[in-house]
């Protein structure tokens, strides 16, 4: 998909989009996301190039915005090998400012490893300060609408759809995306949701994520553009009727049904 | 078998009187709440009333078309002279099968040979599918497609493939082993299901090359075979449906029993010529939509194996009528109003291709619920291309419990919403408003949306409620 700004419309060359493993890791509507950047640069009057990077591909020599989802747990083996050559590649990026969002599957895969059930460990691609274990059977999954509330000051409150056997926890050096008001978010534990590391964003909400959360959009392009440029961009006030009201009819059906955070995702005893 | 236990008679007699006060009452047409009095009397009941369909029981289970496949399998059934016991819509886990059986007319002393006659034709729901088949024993089993639907319940569609092949080993090594499989041989995770039962199987599929979609869709599931190679596509009909063939270990799209040679779908109809049994035959199809002629194509094998003469099918099939919601037309003041349910991204994809072939004008009713029935998840809109929608610039009314989620979905993909309105009375107005007399609305719910919208549309237009419909 190749979009071209309209004259007056931000300067620079298109936005390099890089959407990585979408044919595999696409089973719960992450892309949406895709969808979302694309349209919303469009209004910005930016032009955007998405690439797609599937098993084997080469990435490309630099990126502006890295989006990964999350697939089924067979696919996620499949890339896991794949992803993990990626790593210092993917880590040079996210030093060097580039924007990313990589959502549940995707998310656990950034970390720096995920252990399944017979304790096998699969390597991740290390970009967050993350690891995942996957609890003994027994233990429920975590599913449900989410609220939480952004350690981003300009992104706020958050909506969307978690459902995820895997357990992570944030290492030293990670700070969590968001803080749950109802849903489980990482672990059911600690109360946190996702992970940051300079642009990257890595969380568990599906929903899709981005078309109702228009503040974290903003937020992914403002730094997607300021790589692309190498200065500090930030983006004026564009309203999102459709997306603001969605992102409300989710937030009350969180609120009126998703339980409030409160420790929950253990066995039954 | 002719006997019956005194506790299962009173099983039975207590599930009649729990679905009469439901009814009654208008708990939601009591369709369950027989089966839930009933099992908690005998626990066996599944078992035992299954063994008193004398001519066996067709279970039809997968993603998308159990209703519609059950539907019309019951019509060739019913014309070929048997006596069907099928569920109603939304009726396929444990306790609904129950209900069914326990609901179902008994034939008296007097009726001579109609025991014999009596077909049981179940849609089950593919979860529930492996521990029912086990006590239900089918004479056929259907499996139509496989596809992403409500992860938030029913998990991964690999576990419920994996459920489908150890349900059908268990099947295999036991009582259970005279069954028929009848398999889509498109759809690779339903023909796999082959190696894993060793007796007769019937498959079927689209052998039309006209049917081939340009590109490959996004909501496709099965793009790997169980060897890890990536499946290669000479043509791919629907998601990941398809001529399928593996690179690698040389497992390809199997051999057709019953396949349609020549497809048409315009309108509100379709046609297809279809070799069943060594011979072929015209189907006039009351359905619109390439999945319609799938649905069509088990109805067929199914009857095929249990029997049914190919020119006893074709003839059932032009009397056919929609099943339930599943594009059902009402005249509503001189306006055609059509329903198509859909519930996950590859039928919602089927419906967009339907409404693509009808061409513009559309007038579109969307409606987007959350129930537990629909999935509490809304986020599968997004796998769903409904941008291939935009050419045809819709007048759009959005409803639905979440209809403003379905308005930014289709807002992002190219098309302004008319009108956003979540009860699903006003907004059914708003949509008749925008339709012009003589033309027609197309209304595209989830499902308890389609529950809701199909009982405004039955009261105005003077057809029954639900619960007394569908049997006759
Ligand atoms: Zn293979």
């Amino acid at each position: 998909m190749t979009m071209r700004g309209g004259a007056g419309g931000l300067a620079g060359g298109a936005l390099r989009v890089v959407s990585l493993y979408g044919d595999v890791m696409n089973v719960y509507a992450d892309r949406g996301n895709v969808i979302a950047v694309g349209a919303r640069a469009r209004e910005r009057g930016v032009a955007v190039e998405v690439q797609r990077v599937g098993i084997g591909d080469p990435l490309p020599e630099d990126a502006d915005l890295v989006l990964i989802g999350g697939g089924q747990d067979r696919e996620q083996r499949r890339i896991a090998e794949d992803l993990a050559a990626r790593g210092p590649a993917l880590q040079r990026w996210v030093d060097d400012g580039v924007a990313m969002l990589a959502v549940c599957g995707g998310f656990q895969l950034f970390g720096r490893w995920y252990r399944d059930t017979s304790g096998v460990e699969l390597p991740g691609a290390g970009v967050f300060d993350v690891t995942t274990v996957a609890p003994g059977p027994g233990w429920p999954r975590c599913i449900g609408d989410v609220l939480a509330t952004s350690t981003l000051a300009d992104v706020g409150e958050v909506v969307g759809f978690e459902n995820h056997g895997g357990r992570t926890y944030l290492g030293p050096s990670a700070r969590p995306f968001a803080r749950v008001t109802f849903g489980h978010g990482n672990n059911g534990e600690d109360g946190t949701e996702g992970a940051l590391r300079r642009r990257a964003v890595g969380t568990y909400l599906h929903g899709s994520l981005l078309p109702k959360n228009v503040a974290l959009l903003d937020h992914l392009l403002a730094g997607a553009l300021s790589h692309r440029d190498g200065r500090e961009v930030s983006l004026p006030a564009l309203p999102a009727p459709y997306a603001a009201r969605a992102h409300a009819a989710a937030a009350e059906v969180a609120r009126r049904r998703a339980p409030a955070f409160a420790r929950d995702a253990r066995p039954a005893s | 078998m002719g006997t019956t236990s005194v506790r299962e008679r009173a099983a039975v007699l207590a599930g009649r009187a729990a679905g009469a006060a439901a009814r009654t009452l208008r708990l939601g047409g009591g369709t369950a709440l027989p089966g839930l009095v009933a099992a908690r009397i005998a626990p066996d009941l599944v078992e035992r009333l299954a063994a008193g369909l004398r001519a066996g029981t067709v279970t039809v289970t997968g993603t998308n078309g159990k209703t519609t496949t059950a539907h019309l399998l019951s019509a060739i059934a019913r014309h070929a002279g048997m006596e069907v016991v099928a569920n109603r819509s939304g009726s396929n886990l444990e306790r609904g099968v129950i209900a069914t059986f326990v609901e179902s007319k008994t034939p008296s002393a007097g009726e001579a040979g109609v025991a014999e006659r009596r077909l049981g034709v179940l849609e089950i729901d593919e979860a529930a599918w492996p521990s029912l088949a086990s006590r239900l024993r089918p004479r056929v089993a259907v499996f139509l497609n496989l596809f992403r639907d409500q992860l938030d319940r029913y998990g991964e569609v690999d576990s419920v493939a994996e459920g489908w092949r150890a349900g059908l080993r268990a099947l295999a090594s036991g009582a259970g082993s005279g069954a028929t499989l009848v398999l889509n041989a498109d759809d690779p995770s339903v023909a796999q299901l082959a190696e894993a039962w060793p007796h007769r199987v019937l498959a079927f599929g689209v052998d039309d090359p006209r049917v081939a979609l340009p590109a490959p869709e996004h909501a496709a599931d099965a793009r790997f075979c169980v060897c890890g190679a990536r499946f290669a596509y000479d043509a791919v009909h629907v998601a990941h449906v398809g001529r399928w063939r593996c690179t690698r270990c040389g497992r390809a799209r199997p051999a057709r029993d019953v396949a349609a040679l020549a497809v048409e779908t315009a309108g509100e109809g379709a046609r297809a010529r279809v070799a069943v049994g060594g011979r072929e035959v015209e189907l006039a199809l009351p359905l619109a939509g390439l999945y319609s002629v799938y649905n069509a194509l088990a109805a067929v094998a199914a009857a095929s194996a249990l029997g049914v003469a190919p020119s006893s099918i074709a003839e059932a099939l032009a009397h056919a009528t929609p099943a339930f919601g599943r594009q059902e037309t009402f005249d509503l003041d001189g306006r055609r109003v059509r329903v198509l349910l859909a519930k996950n991204p590859a039928g919602l994809n089927e419906v967009v291709r339907t409404l693509e072939t009808a061409g513009p004008p559309l007038r579109l009713l969307a409606l987007l619920n959350d129930g537990i029935q629909d999935g509490r998840d809304v986020s599968w809109i997004y796998d769903a291309d409904v941008e291939r929608l935009a050419p045809l610039a819709p007048t759009l009314v959005c409803s639905g419990d979440r209809a403003d989620d379905l308005a930014l979905r289709f807002a992002l993909a190219g098309v302004e919403p008319a009108v956003v309105e979540r009860d699903v009375e006003r907004a059914l107005d708003r949509a008749l408003e925008a339709t012009p007399a003589g033309a027609r609305l197309e209304v595209v719910p989830t499902y308890t949306a389609m529950l809701r919208v199909r009982e405004v549309l039955a009261r105005r237009s003077g057809r029954r409620p639900y619960w007394a419909g569908e049997r006759s």
